[in-house]
């Protein structure tokens, strides 16, 4: 039974870490229908960001998170400027394609600079967090977790349902050209949406890395575990985003713990296959109807 | 004797068997027949074994870059599992060689067709997935397949992988590089000649018109899945044919090489190459392989030029950079690729003077 609890527990906080990485993802998605393949090296340039101004440059916690924050946003302008402006209006196989050419020299780069070795961060949560039940102990990162992406959830679904500029993100993923005639500033909306999913990713990207350590390889290999969230949710949906992570991250340790450790890494796809040929917009995707 | 055909200074096609011609003009029929002298008299004689090696290398991987242009480029179909096909390919081909006993010519057709198979199962999910989830799907397979060849251990060894023997064709032994160059070029010459005149019939018309607007193409009586799932089929014999190939060229296969990382090149293959065009797919695998050698000779330059141990590590990762740049530079200033630099250079020698 506590064999059971603990599964139940490390696959909540899993689950949560992979929906908090799922909500950039989902970000860019549904302002601009672009599959995000960079996402995992996003999440990376994020938490090394970070690391270089905590631990190397020794700068105070917050002032760190502060500028790590600033910068991965206006990394975001940048990657928009430079890489996505050009590829306004064309087919989207060029610009999935192109995603995965900055995914591959982000890679290379993050690899370049920082090598394949797993760096920490020093301790810094406050350690009265952390929540104790019995034998049970849940640690202050998971709890940290948890409040982030709650947060997260009702500040993006009241940015898209309500403020102006969410409007416009999602009149532009839905139709480029309607949106562009009826005098949506589409390249502004584009360059917001890209630094958002920025800054969403590099703070995903700096929780995992207090929890795992942060490692190049591991992060990419998060960033592509969210496919099999975001699909499971619902490409479009943040709320699906979430209940899509716990949902793989619950199957993922309960696989580990039960049947077999190498099944659990690929458990994740072989389900994203199954939803895929069930009901391929999600739980709570925007279901399009074609019809010939 | 007939008149020989030159370059018309326009459009003046008449009829569809005009417009359907490989060689529009006798000097393209010419400079075919040169370079076939060259390919099989001339280069295998006067190459290097390691030139010969690249060569080999190239061979494969332009035939597996075909079939994902006639799946990517002609059908518009995204997928990212063409190097896990690849490695079903080599695995078949390597376990009929080696368990049941399958002479070379046999067992490297059949690991097409057992691929084309597989190939079929995953282009189920494009019935009704189109684009963006197809690509996920194929992401998926991806996974998948890299799991079952290391864990249906029985079957593939596992980590271990396979050891080919039995690698003779007609009293010739393939492990010489030489013997080998001749035979991927056969089959290279051949595949190639058959993608050509597919997309000149109705199946690769319909592939065309499946890309172009799917909606549209099933109103005009084209059974869409039908022909997706061709396309998938002919698309992953293609790669299953190379991968045989490749597992009689490199004697032993195990797991690794079959990963997401080789799906990507041969997706860089045929951005950098051009999609939706033969010769194309033939350029990008001739650039990504160069890129390769160049890459590795570079890193092995730096390498020695720092005597720290630590720069070695450093310089490795500067491979993926170059090729995430290269790709995105392509895709930015020439989205069709080397197959239009090539006609733009062409057609400048042949309008020189007076270009416009």
């Amino acid at each position: 039974m506590l064999f059971f609890v603990e599964l139940l527990v490390n696959g909540l906080s899993l689950g949560f870490l992979y929906a908090l990485s799922a909500l950039g993802f989902v970000m860019i998605f549904k302002s601009s229908s672009v599959l995000n393949f960079a996402h995992g090296e996003l999440m990376a340039i994020g938490a090394f960001l970070f690391l270089v101004l905590s631990s190397w440059a020794n700068l105070p916690i917050v002032l760190a998170f502060a500028f790590t924050l600033i910068g991965s946003f206006s990394l975001g302008f940048i990657i928009e400027r430079f890489f996505l402006r050009p590829l306004i209006g064309e087919e989207l196989i060029e610009v999935i394609m192109l995603t995965v050419g900055l995914a591959v020299m982000l890679k290379g780069l993050l690899l370049f600079i920082f090598g394949g070795d797993i760096h920490n961060y020093r301790e810094f949560l406050p350690k009265s967090l952390s929540i104790n039940w019995g034998e049970i102990g849940i640690p202050s990162v998971y709890v940290a977790t948890f409040v982030l992406g709650i947060v997260f959830l009702i500040v993006f679904g009241l940015f898209f349902k309500y403020s102006s500029q969410g409007i416009y993100m999602r009149s532009v993923a839905d139709n480029q050209p309607a949106a562009l005639s009826l005098g949506v500033h589409v390249r502004r909306v584009f360059a917001l949406s890209w630094a958002i999913a920025a800054l969403v990713c590099a703070m995903s990207g700096i929780v995992l890395g207090i929890i795992n350590g942060i490692n190049v390889h591991e992060l990419s290999s998060v960033g592509l575990k969210v496919f099999p969230v975001v699909i499971l949710g619902g490409l479009d949906s943040i709320g699906g985003a979430i209940l899509g992570g716990v949902i793989i991250g619950l199957l993922e340790t309960f696989t580990g713990g039960y049947v077999s450790s190498s099944l659990k890494e690929i458990i994740p796809y072989i389900v994203l296959v199954f939803i895929l040929m069930v009901k391929p917009y999600g739980l709570f995707g925007l279901v399009e109807i074609e019809r010939v | 004797m007939r008149k020989f055909q030159f370059h018309p200074c326009g459009n003046f096609k008449e009829t569809y068997d005009r417009e359907l011609t490989i060689f529009e003009t006798d000097f393209g029929r010419l400079w075919m027949g040169i370079g076939l002298v060259l390919l099989f008299a001339v280069i295998p004689f006067i190459s290097s074994p390691y030139m010969l090696y690249i060569l080999n290398t190239i061979g494969i991987y332009a035939i597996a870059a075909i079939g994902l242009n006639l799946l990517i480029g002609y059908t518009g179909q995204i997928s990212l599992g063409h190097g896990a096909f690849f490695g079903v390919g080599a695995y078949a081909g390597a376990i009929l060689a080696t368990r049941a006993g399958f002479p070379f010519w046999a067992a490297v057709p059949a690991a097409g067709v057992i691929t084309a198979a597989v190939g079929m199962v995953f282009g189920i999910p494009s019935v009704r997935l189109k684009h963006l989830y197809l690509c996920i799907a194929t992401l998926a397979g991806q996974f998948i397949m890299e799991y079952i060849f290391v864990q249906w251990e029985s079957l593939t060894g596992g980590a271990d992988g396979i050891i080919v023997t039995n690698t003779t064709l007609l009293g010739l032994d393939l492990g010489v590089d030489r013997n080998f160059y001749f035979v991927v070029f056969a089959c290279f010459v051949i595949l190639t000649w058959m993608a050509v005149n597919l997309i000149r019939t109705r199946y690769g018309r319909a592939f065309v018109a499946v890309r172009d607007n799917d909606r549209a193409a099933e109103g005009m009586g084209i059974p869409i899945f039908g022909y997706k799932l061709l396309s998938f089929a002919i698309s992953s014999f293609y790669a299953g044919f190379a991968g045989a190939l490749y597992a009689y060229y490199t004697m032993s296969i195990t797991p690794e090489p079959f990963n997401l990382w080789l799906s990507i090149e041969f997706i860089a293959m045929i951005i950098i190459g051009g999609l939706g065009s033969i010769p194309g797919s033939v350029f990008g695998a001739v650039f990504i392989v160069a890129l390769n050698e160049i890459l590795s000779h570079l890193t092995q330059f730096l390498m020695n030029l720092g005597t720290g141990g630590g720069v070695s590590i450093t310089i490795a990762p500067l491979r993926e950079f170059v090729y995430g740049l290269v790709i995105i530079l392509f895709i930015i200033f020439e989205p069709k690729g080397l197959a239009e630099v090539w006609r733009i250079v062409r057609s400048s020698f042949r309008l020189w003077p007076f270009s416009y």
